[in-house]
């Protein structure tokens, strides 16, 4: 009898199971068909090298079974001009020109010059020559090694140019040329900027997260919707707002030179400091609300059985209240800073070029330069840091306190 | 009740789906044309779009972007293509048409190539407008202002902060200019790696005063709230802002002059109405009333010949404004510009 119930039991609780799974199968789909797949399929631009073999596929054969130390096989010549002269002018030769381009600048011209001249030429004996014709750079080796390494099944370039680095013609990995160097400085200035942005909302959100929860409720009401209002404001809207506000004849200076303060008025805007302005603005309720929740399931007995035992105020603060709200103020921070990373269109807006961070490069490349493996690699870096981060804050406070099961 | 429910979800779920056909249905008669928004997109619209769709009766949509070839180079690879008429920077139609982005033009229906300037006819695009990239400054702060690139960098004696393009193009000339370059040996200098230091070098002495723009309102706003003192812009803009009120010097000495066109994306779904819109913007008698909107120049000799004088003179193209005019050259930046963005950028963010 009782192995029968037990069996109901669990027959009963596998269809709960079943119906929970079927509930959230949609949206588990979903997550998966637009979230991950699109996702990883960018990230696979970083080392996707499929442009040169696509649109040249026999030079492509040839020059990888070519070996550097020998001579290059004029049957090499004779497959690219098959190659170039096959070319059926849809945009493939073109994405084979720029992805030859990042190896050599000028390869995407050369390259379009010698199919366009060798339109012109029904038959030869001598490719070789045929060639050295058109143009004299197709005798140096440099442009093969590198239709070589563009012809590679996949490419270490994006990752490694994302690093201020690069392989010379002899294979080894050097740093780029110091006026190239961009994306590292970039990365430790993200981080910075980041970092501040964090470190003032946590010092402005942790006070006005406590005024919340111990002024009477009128107030508490008040201060709430004023941190939650940018919240419902568009992000664009808020950022005009501040460039109104903190311009050179702005609210702000105006009324600093009117009371006297200042004599010309102070740079605000287009600098680091009306870029840390308006992003702790913009971040605030996202390390204020985490912080607030926390705080709420903080009994205030805690303390008063601390001040009971004989603690000062601060001790207890720091023994008793801190700790416990711990959780909120690593969920508040991780959350601010992750999103502070992937800002660009405020730092465009009221930065200057030197408060431009790493997103700016990954949409620069993305919609400017049309170069998705180095976008698809700074991605994948940051997205790597930021995976870092969250497991060494998870080690130090527990995911499960971040994200608020307890 | 759980019939009703599926009948009800299926009625709906039809109702939807027509909506969508029909909606699809009526755009397949539409034709998208893509401008740079703005003022100019304005005086576009009352110079072509709406003479247009009024005398062949056909719907014309509108969209603007910011002149980036990603979304196009998306819609083509994946063959989705939603634009038709596009209108083009001259580096970018270059690049393009090598790459397939544009369609080739069918030149005899469009209009006669002996018509236009030389400058305006490629296989691929057809010149709408001349523009002019110059520097301005508001006459009601600084009576007196800067008159030449050199001054332009002169911040001992106009104080304040300078306005520039964050882009290679047309930054690089100036400073080039500035350093004391002839205009016609711009870009044979800009060409050289010393050349190219040396303009970096002159952008060096005034970077930490520059405040950088990207889309073309910006400068003229930054400028109207005394955030910048000198700022370099587009001509057509600057007029605007001071047929709205605005006192903005133009500073025609050493302006650099180049020409927008009108393309075709490749597999346009409307490819005929296309260049039937093209062959209508090109016709002298509406081309010639597009300057009454914005002072752009035009590029059809016979309309040229057309435009009111009084605001001939205020064209980027009239001989007054020419003195020490650079030709922007287009097929140096098809070229050059991958590599010379990734180090103004590189000099940008140090």
């Amino acid at each position: 009898m009782r192995m029968h119930n037990g069996n109901e039991l669990a027959k009963e609780r596998r269809k709960t199971v079943a119906r929970s799974v079927l509930l959230i199968a949609p949206l588990v789909a979903f997550l998966f068909l637009f979230f991950i797949l699109p996702l990883a399929m960018m990230l696979l631009y970083a080392v996707s090298n499929t442009e040169v073999r696509n649109a040249l596929p026999k030079t492509a054969a040839e020059v990888r079974e070519w070996h550097q130390n020998t001579l290059l096989p004029a049957s090499a010549f004779e497959a690219l001009a098959g190659d170039l002269r096959a070319d059926s002018g849809d945009m493939q030769l073109g994405e084979a020109a720029r992805r030859l381009d990042y190896e050599i600048a000028g390869y995407r011209r050369l390259l379009f010059k010698t199919a366009k001249a060798l339109n012109t030429v029904s038959t030869s004996s001598n490719w070789r020559a045929e060639f050295l014709r058109i143009d004299e750079r197709w005798s140096e080796l440099k442009y093969w090694t590198a239709l070589r390494r563009a012809s590679e099944p996949i490419t270490p370039y994006y990752l490694l140019a994302a690093l201020d680095l690069r392989i010379d013609d002899s294979g080894n990995i050097v740093r780029m040329p110091p006026e190239q160097r961009v994306y590292v400085g970039t990365f430790i200035r993200t981080f910075w900027i980041g970092g501040v942005v964090t470190l003032c909302c946590l010092l402005l959100g942790y006070p006005l997260a406590y005024a919340i929860m111990t002024l009477p409720s009128k107030f508490a009401t008040l201060l709430t919707f004023s941190v939650l209002l940018p919240f419902w404001t568009s992000l664009l809207v808020r950022t005009s707002a501040w460039i109104v506000v903190l311009s050179r004849e702005g609210i702000v200076n105006s009324a600093l030179s009117r009371l006297g303060l200042i004599g010309e008025p102070l740079q605000l805007i287009f600098n680091r400091t009306g870029l840390y302005i308006v992003m702790v603005h913009i971040l605030l309720p996202f390390m204020v609300l985490p912080i607030l929740s926390v705080m709420r399931g903080v009994s205030p007995n805690y303390m008063r059985a601390s001040a009971s035992l004989g603690a000062h105020p601060v001790i207890g603060f720091l023994k008793v209240y801190l700790p416990l709200t711990l959780p909120g103020i690593g969920a508040g921070s991780l959350m601010t800073f992750i999103i502070a990373i992937g800002y660009y269109v405020t730092p465009a807006l009221v930065g200057g070029s030197r408060e431009n961070m790493i997103s700016f490069f990954i949409a620069f490349h993305t919609n400017h330069t049309i170069n998705w493996g180095m976008a698809a690699a700074l991605g994948l870096l940051l997205l790597t840091c930021v995976l870092l981060l969250y497991a060494t804050i998870g080690r130090v406070i527990g995911v499960s306190r971040i994200i608020g099961w307890k | 009740m759980l019939e009703s429910i599926r009948s009800k979800t299926f009625v709906v779920l039809a109702a939807v789906s027509s909506i969508t056909l029909l909606a699809a249905a009526a755009h397949a008669q539409d034709l998208t044309v893509v401008g740079a928004g703005g003022a100019l997109q304005d005086a576009e619209r009352k110079a072509y779009f709406e003479p247009f769709a009024e005398k062949f009766g056909v719907k014309l949509t509108e969209d603007t972007y910011t002149g980036e070839q990603a979304k196009i180079r998306a819609m083509v690879l994946s063959k989705n293509v939603t634009w038709d008429v596009i209108q083009l920077d001259n580096a970018e139609m270059i690049t393009g048409c090598e790459e397939g982005l544009y369609e080739k033009l069918d030149w005899p229906k469009i209009g006669d190539p002996d018509d236009f300037l030389p400058v305006a006819v490629h296989p691929c695009g057809v010149g709408a407008f001349a523009w002019s990239f110059l520097f301005t400054y508001d006459q009601n702060r600084i009576a007196e202002g800067p008159k030449t690139w050199a001054e332009f960098w002169d911040l001992a004696k106009w104080p304040g902060k300078r306005g520039m393009r964050a882009s290679a193009r047309l930054t690089l000339e100036a400073a080039l200019l500035a350093d004391g370059v002839k205009p016609e040996d711009l870009y044979k200098i800009l060409a050289t790696s010393e050349g190219l230091d040396r303009a970096f070098a002159k952008l060096d002495k005034i970077k930490s005063n520059i405040v950088w723009w990207n889309a073309g309102a910006e400068p003229i706003e930054r400028l109207a709230a005394g955030d910048v003192a000198v700022t370099t812009a587009f001509n057509g803009r600057v007029s605007s802002a001071n047929q709205s009120g605005k006192h903005f010097a133009l500073v025609w000495d050493g302006q650099m002059y180049g020409q927008d066109y009108w393309g075709i994306v490749a597999g346009s779904p409307h490819k005929e109405l296309a260049e039937k819109f093209i062959a209508f913007a090109n016709d002298p008698e509406v081309q010639s009333k597009f300057p009454e909107y914005i002072t752009y120049g035009v590029l059809n000799k016979k309309a040229i010949s057309m435009v009111k004088p009084e605001i001939a003179e205020s064209m980027p193209t009239s001989a007054a404004n020419l003195k020490n005019a650079i030709s922007f050259d287009a097929s140096f930046w098809a070229e050059n510009d991958a590599a010379l963005t990734a180090r103004f950028e590189a000099w940008r963010a140090q």
